[in-house]
């Protein structure tokens, strides 16, 4: 970071720090991969590697329950992010741009909903679900989710486009745009990092959430894999310890995540609006 | 091509403030006008409104002839060069360049040849690949203007175009814009604080002040016959030396000088009824005594000064002196000057007030010296003070 660290005494402070804190994160994940690599007979063994063998792996892949809560956990997460970000992107949008009455109530309420404890609501919820027919459906777990995310989404959102000159939209009015496509053609794309790490926030919040994707389900039909992670016996034997299942489920959960942060940190990272205006 | 005529059009903030003020100016098919003043006089607001960008509150606005008070800046056929070239950093240049036409669904084959058209004209062909960011200052200017010129619109629209560049590329582009202007010959209002484009750009400029337009003509005719002290001191660099100023009899008595008063005068000064007055002489109307020719010497009077600052230009010589005043003087329109740019203020009494001179550069004008110096009659502007009207150009 600092400019006197590429030599001497502050470079090795530096890397025995950045060791120290990566070793701490790191650990519990180290562990869970070990684990879900040993063979069944090694697994209270107190070593960190005792062989490997993939028998975890093809059993929760041949396993209906974890298939099915991957396909419900993918879907819920990739629906609710793509209604997220739209709505949110023009939420933000007219928030960043526009001066209307009520924009101050909104943003606090916004700010208020996001706070909410979800905890609070999981009871009414299921009752209300129940009644309406959304228990245990995809859509049931979607509508919550977007309540949670999208005021995290706007005011990620807003930031971003505030940032925006807004010259660059007048100037494609006087292009001869219409109001949508001066935001779809130069705003939106502009705004890419913002989307873009908006979009990982929605995702990972719906991936990983278990309150709701435990208490709103109960079958196969919406159970996330978080929630099924739960209920899970390993290769359907009672008898079987399924730590070592549980921990390769654990581990291709986490997968998806950290490929969507790999891909898109670049762009997250892009300052895009380098030359717009003269800085 | 198109002409704008602006019909008493005023804006009015939702706050009350009132932006500009009954402002009525036709613009001529072809014509280069600019509006021209100091920061916050409503030029920018007044163009804006042109572009559609900001809405009409009051007044009637026309290009070529049709009311465009309600239409979207898109139905209005304007392009605009903004101040920070608004370029789309996402696009090429060429992108950038097309994107109007791509917008109007024009063929892409036809797009591509008049995007290089227009890179000719200003030089861009090599970079219609690059991005935005790549670009140097002057070369994302170009690009602005190419934007503009690739639609052929009924108008350009400019806000203050070449302020973000340096001193000697503005001076470039000035020329630039001046000659793509002629070529194409497409009605331009062009906005700007600086009094040296406006002079040096437009076929008329339009002087504005706190939203209301104070004076419009060629630049010549505002540099000669201002109309108010405000156009007096803002046309002209450097600016008008102003000083209180008693008529008596056929003389104005000046804090150096008395000077007689031109013939054509002595009728408005009378209908002024002994109001203050204010003096207005350009630098260039003073002169070394002892390098005017005989011929011109009786048009005007000799005076001696301490010459406290020599400014050598090469092909001309500025002299700073002191004057001391008599008179207390208020004007609203030279506080305004004064605090925009320092310039036109009036000695108030006792206190000194500072003119500069421009001589010609032979003369032997040294610091802190006594000179005797000339000053030309007829060139002598004469302002009430209250209301700042010229007695001179009506």
């Amino acid at each position: 970071m600092s400019g006197s660290s590429n030599t001497g005494p502050d470079r090795v402070k530096w890397s025995i720090a950045i060791a120290v804190v990566l070793l701490y994160a790191l650990i519990p994940v180290a562990w869970m991969i070990s684990l879900s690599l040993k063979p069944a007979d090694k697994l209270s063994d107190k070593a960190f590697y005792s062989g490997i063998d993939f028998a975890n792996y093809e059993a929760i892949f041949k396993n209906d329950d974890f298939i099915k809560a991957l396909i419900n956990s993918l879907g819920i997460a990739a629906i609710s992010t793509l209604i997220s970000i739209v709505v949110a992107a023009m939420a933000a949008y007219a928030l960043a741009r526009l001066d209307f009455a009520g924009k101050a109530v909104i943003l606090s309420g916004a700010l208020a909903v996001a706070m909410f404890p979800p905890i609070s609501i999981v009871g009414s919820l299921f009752d209300i679900w129940r009644s309406v027919g959304l228990f245990d459906t995809w859509a049931g777990l979607i509508i919550p989710y977007l309540t949670f995310t999208l005021p995290l989404a706007i005011y990620t959102m807003s930031a971003f486009f505030r940032e925006i000159p807004w010259e660059l939209e007048q100037a494609a009015q006087v292009d001869g745009a219409t109001p949508f496509q001066a935001f779809r053609k130069v705003i939106v794309p502009l705004a890419a990092p913002g989307v873009f790490t908006t979009a990982i926030l929605v995702f990972i919040f719906a991936w990983n959430d278990f309150l709701f994707a435990n208490t709103l389900t109960s079958t196969n039909n919406a159970r996330t894999v978080p929630a099924a992670l739960a209920f899970f016996t390993g290769n359907s034997s009672q008898f079987e310890q399924p730590i070592g299942a549980v921990s390769a489920a654990a581990v291709v959960v986490t997968v998806p995540i950290v490929i969507m942060v790999l891909i898109f940190q670049r762009r997250i990272v892009a300052g895009l609006t380098a030359g717009a205006v003269k800085g | 091509m198109a002409d704008i005529v602006l019909d008493n059009v005023s804006k009015q903030y939702p706050d009350g403030f009132e932006a500009v003020k009954d402002l009525s100016l036709e613009i001529a098919d072809g014509e280069f006008v600019i509006l021209v003043g100091p920061s916050g006089c409503g030029k920018s607001t007044a163009l804006r409104m042109v572009a559609g960008l900001e809405d009409i509150t009051g007044g009637e606005l026309r290009i070529g002839g049709e009311v465009v008070n309600q239409k979207a800046p898109k139905d209005r056929d304007i392009a605009m060069v903004f101040q920070n070239y608004a370029l789309y950093p996402h696009m090429t240049v060429g992108e950038n360049m097309g994107f109007a036409l791509k917008l109007a669904k024009v063929d892409q084959s036809e797009i591509d040849t008049k995007v290089h058209e227009a890179a000719k004209i200003l030089d861009l062909d090599q970079h219609l690949d690059r991005k935005p960011a790549n670009l140097s200052g002057g070369q994302r200017q170009r690009v602005a203007m190419g934007r503009a010129i690739v639609r052929n619109p009924a108008a350009f629209l400019m806000d203050e175009p070449l302020s973000n560049l340096d001193a000697k590329l503005r001076v470039q582009m000035r020329t630039e814009v001046s000659r793509i202007q002629k070529n194409l010959g497409t009605t331009t209002v062009y906005v700007t604080h600086d009094q040296t484009e406006a002079m040096t750009l437009g076929d008329r400029v339009a002087v504005m002040r706190a939203g209301v337009l104070q004076q419009v003509g060629s630049p010549m005719e505002l540099y000669n016959t201002p109309r108010n002290l405000f156009v007096a001191g803002f046309i002209g660099s450097p600016a008008m030396n102003f000083m209180p100023a008693t008529i008596e009899g056929d003389t104005i008595k000046l804090p150096m000088a008395d000077v007689a008063l031109p013939p054509g005068l002595r009728e408005s000064v009378g209908r002024t009824g002994g109001s203050q007055l204010i003096a207005g002489i350009r630098p260039e109307s003073f002169e070394d005594a002892s390098l005017v020719d005989s011929g011109h010497m009786a048009n005007g009077t000799r005076f001696n000064a301490n010459i406290e600052l020599v400014e050598s230009m090469g092909a001309e010589l500025y002299v700073h002196f002191k004057v001391t005043s008599d008179a207390e003087l208020e004007s609203d329109q030279l506080r305004e000057l004064a605090e925009d740019s320092g310039a036109g203020e009036v000695p108030r009494s006792g206190e000194e007030g500072e003119i500069v001179a421009r001589l010609n550069p032979e003369s032997k004008a040294t610091q802190g010296q006594e000179l005797e110096l000339w000053v030309d009659s007829t060139h002598v502007h004469l302002f009430e003070a209250a209301s700042g009207d010229s007695l001179t150009s009506t």
